[in-house]
């Protein structure tokens, strides 16, 4: 192997980060297992770890569930509980899992793993069919705005590896789905187990002319996730060193949420207003031609105007929106319930304010997605419209728009505990 | 690759340079967790670029056990020097002197619990309220579900079963008096990942990680090396093998593997192909199924 070769390649990958959402016993933790498995993720001693403890509990097979379920509570109660991350990577590509369980009472972890994913895959029984928790993962992936959704026909084995149990299950699942957001949506028969259509092609379903999920994974094109129009520099911190070397020196330090910043780009920045000019995108390995996400840089300008964190940088003819009635879905991840008039900490970007619930308009049926607007109780789990004032303008964009300065978090002022998420509408 | 796309490793870089200055924005007083060892190593080099033309605006600290491998000492105190941050050592020993820690019973014992102590004290005696790690979530399963800002309450424990969920790039670091964070901008990188870029920054690192002749005794499978930590047991000899180190940590506790590789490329090969964990040379996390867990929640790195 010509290690310089290897690294170049290495160096190359780019990133995929996924969520994989499933109900109990639809093979979910038996796919990823197989994923981590077949690309080499496992290695000998987490292997001989859970063949162990396979065996102490008498589960009769390899368990590979133990690879996810990392806490003592979880392997004690044969359920994941938290979201978990795993990792692999192809030569192609390096992917993040967020492996989150799929129970109706772990909405709040379904939307935390979605909250970062490119793509979703939502796993299908094909003996059962599209159940009420399949509709469910769709509409957190589409809610959360995964541009990629690949549902996977698990159990192909069970049902002789038939073509029109997953013709069926296609349909119905096509119509369901246009209710929803997302465009680019795969299909794959598999056996999990048996690995068919998983890494490798599957013999008994040569009828089937897709790719293999592994394939999907790889290939599916990522490049134009990002917002690259709208550009967005949320500040961070202000960088002044006040050494001899950089005596004068003033930089905003921020990563790109969106768009492209160059040297030379007219700008102008919020709150305050104050248009100005890019003097130079600074880093340690030296000046950038450009910036794009979601890249962390440090930005000087030409003139001398007072910029803090919290503040946003944009062009002067693509500008945010901003105000301080903010118009979002939420979804609550507390056990104590929303409180109507009630006051909360809200973060937006690197920007720290206070609001207050203003309304709840309504309630969303997860498994239906009617809304309910005569129950407006919004508790643990639950996902609704509503509106608050905040103490500051913000300023933002709708999170179909983008995803970072279109979300934000509220906080319990006593517990201090993130108690919501929001995307802005 | 399109022109706007940024590689992993680039992103992963860009993660942990947000999530440092999240810190030193958030919190009023960090400190950056250094014990010598690649991932603290990497984690200087994300601080210096995170603040960069500034200085790293927060010290670096060790929690000293003092059963050290020399080689790892000397670089800690180079790295400091060049980089210009200032370091803070507090020792194990002195809080097994001073009673608020005891030792191990038993041949051998290992400090690398003990730590925890000593730690605390050193977050209590600074009034620390962000710790920075160097943890990654692909090390063990308990860090799998570990968040970047990790909440500990007046006693520095974690409870796992309550953690606050961390959604898009928000992170909320309100506490309450008393209370601390443990950060950990690395959670989304592998064991890969940080040996490409440190052969990408071109960073060095100790000495104990390429190859080299050592004295080593095999205890239950795990290669440790011959020092005055260490006593033979009745059957065990101490013999020579060409090894070197995964990880670097309290000696008592750190296994070794035979290998040949003396340089990067050949450390990044021998990765790539290694069928064990680095942590599967380590013998405290092979104590029990939830010895890390176990560590964890009374507040251990």
């Amino acid at each position: 192997m010509d290690t310089s070769q290897t690294t170049q390649e290495y160096l190359n990958m780019d990133l995929l980060r996924f969520t994989t959402a499933g109900s109990v016993d639809d093979g979910k933790s038996t796919l990823i297992g197989r994923l981590l498995h077949d690309s080499k993720a496992i290695f000998e001693d987490q292997m001989e770890a859970i063949e162990r403890t396979s065996q102490q509990s008498g589960d009769g097979h390899v368990n590979l569930a133990l690879l996810t379920d990392g806490l003592r509570a979880e392997r004690e109660q044969g359920i994941t509980i938290d979201v978990a991350y795993r990792y692999f990577a192809t030569p192609k590509r390096k992917f993040i899992i967020a492996d989150t369980p799929g129970h109706i009472q772990y909405t709040r972890n379904m939307v935390t793993g979605a909250s970062t994913a490119n793509l979703a895959i939502v796993l299908v029984d094909a003996r059962n069919g599209i159940v009420e928790q399949t509709c469910r993962h769709a509409f957190i992936a589409s809610l959360l705005q995964i541009k990629h959704l690949v549902l996977c026909v698990n159990k192909m084995d069970l049902v002789d590896y038939k073509e029109e149990v997953f013709n069926k299950i296609k349909e119905d699942f096509e119509a369901f789905s246009s209710k929803l957001d997302i465009k680019d949506i795969h299909y794959i028969p598999i056996s999990a187990l048996k690995g068919d259509n998983v890494v490798d092609r599957s013999e008994p379903m040569s009828w089937f002319k897709g790719g293999t999920l592994l394939y999907v994974l790889e290939n599916v094109h990522i490049a134009s996730d990002f917002n690259l129009v709208d550009s967005r520099f949320p500040v961070q911190r202000v960088i002044r060193p006040q050494s001899d070397e950089y005596h004068d020196f003033r930089g905003y330090a921020g990563r790109v949420e969106g768009g492209i910043f160059k040297p030379g780009d007219d700008i102008v920045t919020f709150p305050s207003g104050f248009t100005s000019k890019i003097k130079a995108i600074e880093t340690l390995d030296g000046k950038l031609e450009e910036a794009f996400p979601p890249m962390s840089v440090v930005m000087t300008i030409e003139d001398d105007i007072d910029i803090s964190r919290g503040d946003v940088i944009v062009k002067p003819n693509n500008q945010s929106q901003s105000g301080q009635d903010i118009d979002m879905m939420l979804c609550w991840l507390n056990e104590k319930p929303l409180i109507p008039g009630g006051k909360y900490a809200l973060k937006h970007t690197s920007k720290d304010v206070r609001c207050i619930v203003k309304d709840i308009r309504y309630k969303v049926d997860i498994n239906t997605l009617h809304k309910i607007e005569d129950d407006k109780k919004i508790g643990l789990n639950d996902i609704g419209r509503i509106l608050v004032r905040t103490t500051n303008p913000l300023f933002y964009d709708s999170y179909r728009k983008n995803r970072n300065t279109g979300s934000l978090i509220l906080i319990d002022e006593f517990t201090n505990e993130t108690v919501g998420a929001g995307m802005i509408i | 690759m399109s022109r706007y796309n940024l590689t992993h490793l680039k992103q992963l870089e860009s993660e942990a340079i947000y999530i440092m200055r999240e810190v030193a924005s958030q919190f009023e007083k960090p400190v950056l967790l250094f014990s010598g060892g690649k991932d603290s190593i990497v984690m200087v080099r994300l601080a210096q670029k995170a603040f960069w033309p500034a200085k790293i605006p927060f010290p670096l600290m060790h929690i000293d056990t003092g059963h050290n491998f020399e080689e790892t000492i000397s670089f800690r105190d180079q790295l400091v020097e060049q980089v210009g941050a200032k370091l803070i050592v507090r020792y194990v020993e002195d809080s097994i002197k001073s009673g608020r820690a005891v030792e191990e019973k038993g041949l051998n014992p290992s400090r690398n619990g003990l730590q925890t102590i000593t730690l605390l004290d050193a977050v209590e005696e600074f009034q620390f309220d962000a710790a920075f790690g160097g943890a990654r979530r692909d090390e063990e399963k308990a860090r799998a579900k570990e968040r970047f800002f990790s909440h500990r309450d007046e006693f520095g424990q974690w409870d796992p079963k309550n953690q606050r969920p961390e959604l898009w790039n928000i992170f909320n670091g309100k506490k309450h008096v008393g209370e601390h964070f443990r950060v950990f901008p690395l959670s989304n990188w592998t064991e890969m990942d940080v040996w490409q870029y440190i052969a990408l920054e071109k960073l060095s690192i100790p000495s104990i990680y390429f190859s080299h002749q050592r004295v080593i005794v095999n205890r239950n499978n795990v290669l440790l090396g011959k020092s005055s930590f260490i006593t033979l047991l009745d059957g065990e000899t101490y013999e020579e093998k060409t090894v070197r180190f995964r990880t670097v940590g309290d000696m008592t506790c750190t296994g070794a593997v035979e290998s040949d590789a003396d340089t990067l490329e050949k450390i990044i090969q021998e990765v790539a192909s290694a069928r064990i964990t680095e942590r599967g040379a380590r013998a405290d996390d092979q104590r029990s199924e939830a010895a890390m867990e176990d560590r964890k929640k009374q507040g251990y790195f």
